[in-house]
């Protein structure tokens, strides 16, 4: 217990790097999750930019790269990461690889909650002359609002999860806290000090996403 | 010239699967709305009506054949010149298809926000609107605090916003129970009167019909096997189809089993009369039995209205048991009354 008291500040600091990888991550892969949803749903066969190259691209892509645990995704991606954010290690690297596998979990969900927009309302929207870019800002999601709201805090903890890993490349955060100070240490109460921050962090993002997803459903 | 006209298009899909046939759902037609008709198309569930209407405004692509809107051809236009032909024409769905995240307002203004109509002559438009079809409380309210009746309205003024010159109606009672179907028609036959809008309504109920449109053409696989004014087509369908689509909202002629147990009830001979032109005077027609001293009973059918013009069957079972040579007095009877009007014995 002492010990807890003297890594206080480090504990802190860790829960505020979680904060920071977890919020640019759902920044990033929230765009890239969008962008590759949108993709698979317009692409679609009978849907208004129905292209099946690019579905058949996006889907097989979302396919290939879901799957894979993201530790070692976290090594594969490494010479990419060090292409794009000019290092393979720490926190920029472990902020460009999650945001990567979250584009194409996130990618998925996206498109799972389009698919549940009336295809209706899409044809009375084009029955009015409205062109697809239209479409898309003033239906499309908007009418998908409450289950996108609900599929980004499903993600955030997802994206938690991921952070926990960061250590490995040298990265911070409550993850790389509880292996350092608690488990190699022999000490459990500095794990689980970190296992209940997560906890109150997520309770309190799901909390938030709910009311936020209620609102948007009015209901 | 007509406002739509459609000249032998057809919609094939492509096979879905490689050894599978393509699906043709229209078939060749060809068919002429006038401006200010309120054109119906009736038919079974596959007959293709909805596909028809759904290449009127080009939501889905024919496959051949011409569609001329005020006429224009549009079947090879690119989709950014469709677009502007779409603002001419409204529809409304048989699932309303209302925006859910827009309030009624909001709905409204929609088309209104395509066209790029400033802020202030949407708001007025809407306005005008929610009196018209008589939601002006609604306003604020959202799509999944009204009513089916109340939602068609909405879907029945967004659809007006622009002020096109053609609507088109999807089913639009279909899902709606036959008070509320009355209440929708009679706004949309407010709006063929007041604002002479062309109106082009697909239903497979042929009293929507029979309520508000003034031609008809009867679809059966993807082709139109008959059309013309719907008096002439209530009266006197020609075709299998089209009188089984009239046999639901007409009693006309007794089938085979009705007849079998009108047979059981009553013993003497039984004629249909049938009533087709207003010129025909059912008094003098009533005036030959009475003369002859035939007594009749009406036991099948019914006179009714359309257009302002009447017409139908009856059915009669003749009696003349009390006269000597019964069957000569009815003959003589029949014979005259075949002077005015269509005579059917029923044997």
């Amino acid at each position: 217990m002492d010990s807890l008291i003297d890594l206080t500040p480090e504990l802190w600091t860790a829960a505020g790097e979680t904060l920071y990888i977890v919020g640019l991550t759902l920044f990033f892969g929230g765009l890239g999750g969008l962008l590759v949803g949108l993709g698979l749903y317009l692409s679609r066969a009978g849907n208004i930019l129905e292209n099946r190259a690019v579905f058949t691209v996006l889907n097989l892509l979302v396919n290939f790269i879901r799957p894979i645990p993201f530790i070692i995704f976290l090594a594969a991606a490494q010479p990419l990461a060090r292409m794009v954010v000019g290092t393979g290690i720490g926190n920029p690297a472990i902020i460009f690889t999650i945001s990567l596998a979250a584009s194409f979990a996130m990618g998925r969900i996206v498109e799972q909650n389009l698919l549940t927009v009336s295809p209706g309302v899409i044809d009375a929207a084009r029955s009015v002359g409205a062109g697809p870019i239209r479409i898309i800002f003033t239906v499309l999601l908007p009418e998908a609002l409450g289950p996108l709201i609900l599929g980004f805090t499903f993600i955030f903890v997802a994206l938690v999860d991921m952070s926990a890993v960061a250590g490995y490349v040298g990265g911070g955060g409550l993850g790389n806290f509880a292996l350092l100070y608690g488990y190699r240490q022999f000490n459990p109460v500095v794990t689980w000090a970190a296992v209940l921050l997560i906890i109150v962090l997520v309770q309190l993002v799901q909390f938030l996403g709910n009311s936020l997803a209620r609102k948007a459903l009015r209901r | 010239m007509p406002v739509v006209s459609l000249r032998d298009v057809s919609k094939v899909y492509p096979a879905t699967t490689k050894t599978g046939d393509p699906v043709i759902a229209i078939d060749g037609v060809s068919l002429d709305v006038e401006a200010g008709d309120v054109y119906g198309i009736i038919g079974y569930s596959g007959a293709g009506k909805s596909t028809l209407v759904r290449l009127v405004n080009a939501l889905e692509r024919s496959t051949g054949g011409e569609i001329l809107i005020d006429g224009q051809d549009i079947a090879g236009l690119p989709e950014r010149r469709l677009r502007e032909v779409r603002l001419g024409i409204g529809m409304i769905f048989q699932q309303f298809n209302l925006f859910n995240s827009r309030t009624v307002a909001g709905n409204i203004a929609y088309p209104l926000e395509v066209a790029g109509r400033p802020r202030a002559e949407r708001a007025a438009r809407v306005a005008e609107l929610l009196d018209f079809v008589g939601l002006a409380d609604k306003a604020r309210a959202y799509p999944d605090q009204l009513s089916g009746g109340q939602k068609q309205r909405v879907g029945i003024a967004r659809a007006l916003a622009t002020q096109p010159s053609i609507l088109l109606a999807d089913e639009a009672t279909s899902a709606l129970d036959p008070e509320t179907t009355h209440e929708v028609l009679t706004l949309l036959k407010r709006v063929n009167r007041e604002f002479g809008v062309t109106i082009i309504v697909i239903t497979h109920e042929m009293d929507v019909i029979q309520t508000i449109a003034t031609k008809v053409a009867v679809m059966d696989q993807g082709r139109v096997i008959e059309r013309g004014d719907v008096f002439d087509v209530f009266s006197n369908p020609q075709h299998a189809a089209s009188a089984r689509f009239v046999g639901t909202v007409v009693k006309g002629v007794p089938s085979p089993g009705e007849l079998a147990v009108l047979r059981e009830r009553h013993v003497g001979r039984i004629v249909t009369l049938s009533f087709r032109d207003a010129g025909v005077d059912q008094q003098a027609v009533f005036g030959e039995f009475a003369r002859a001293g035939v007594a009749f009973e009406v036991i099948y059918g019914g006179i009714n209205e359309i257009q302002g013009r009447s017409f139908g069957h009856l059915t009669l079972s003749l009696a003349a048991d009390h006269l000597t040579e019964a069957d000569a007095v009815i003959d003589d009877v029949l014979d005259r009354v075949r002077q005015l009007t269509t005579v059917t014995e029923v044997r």
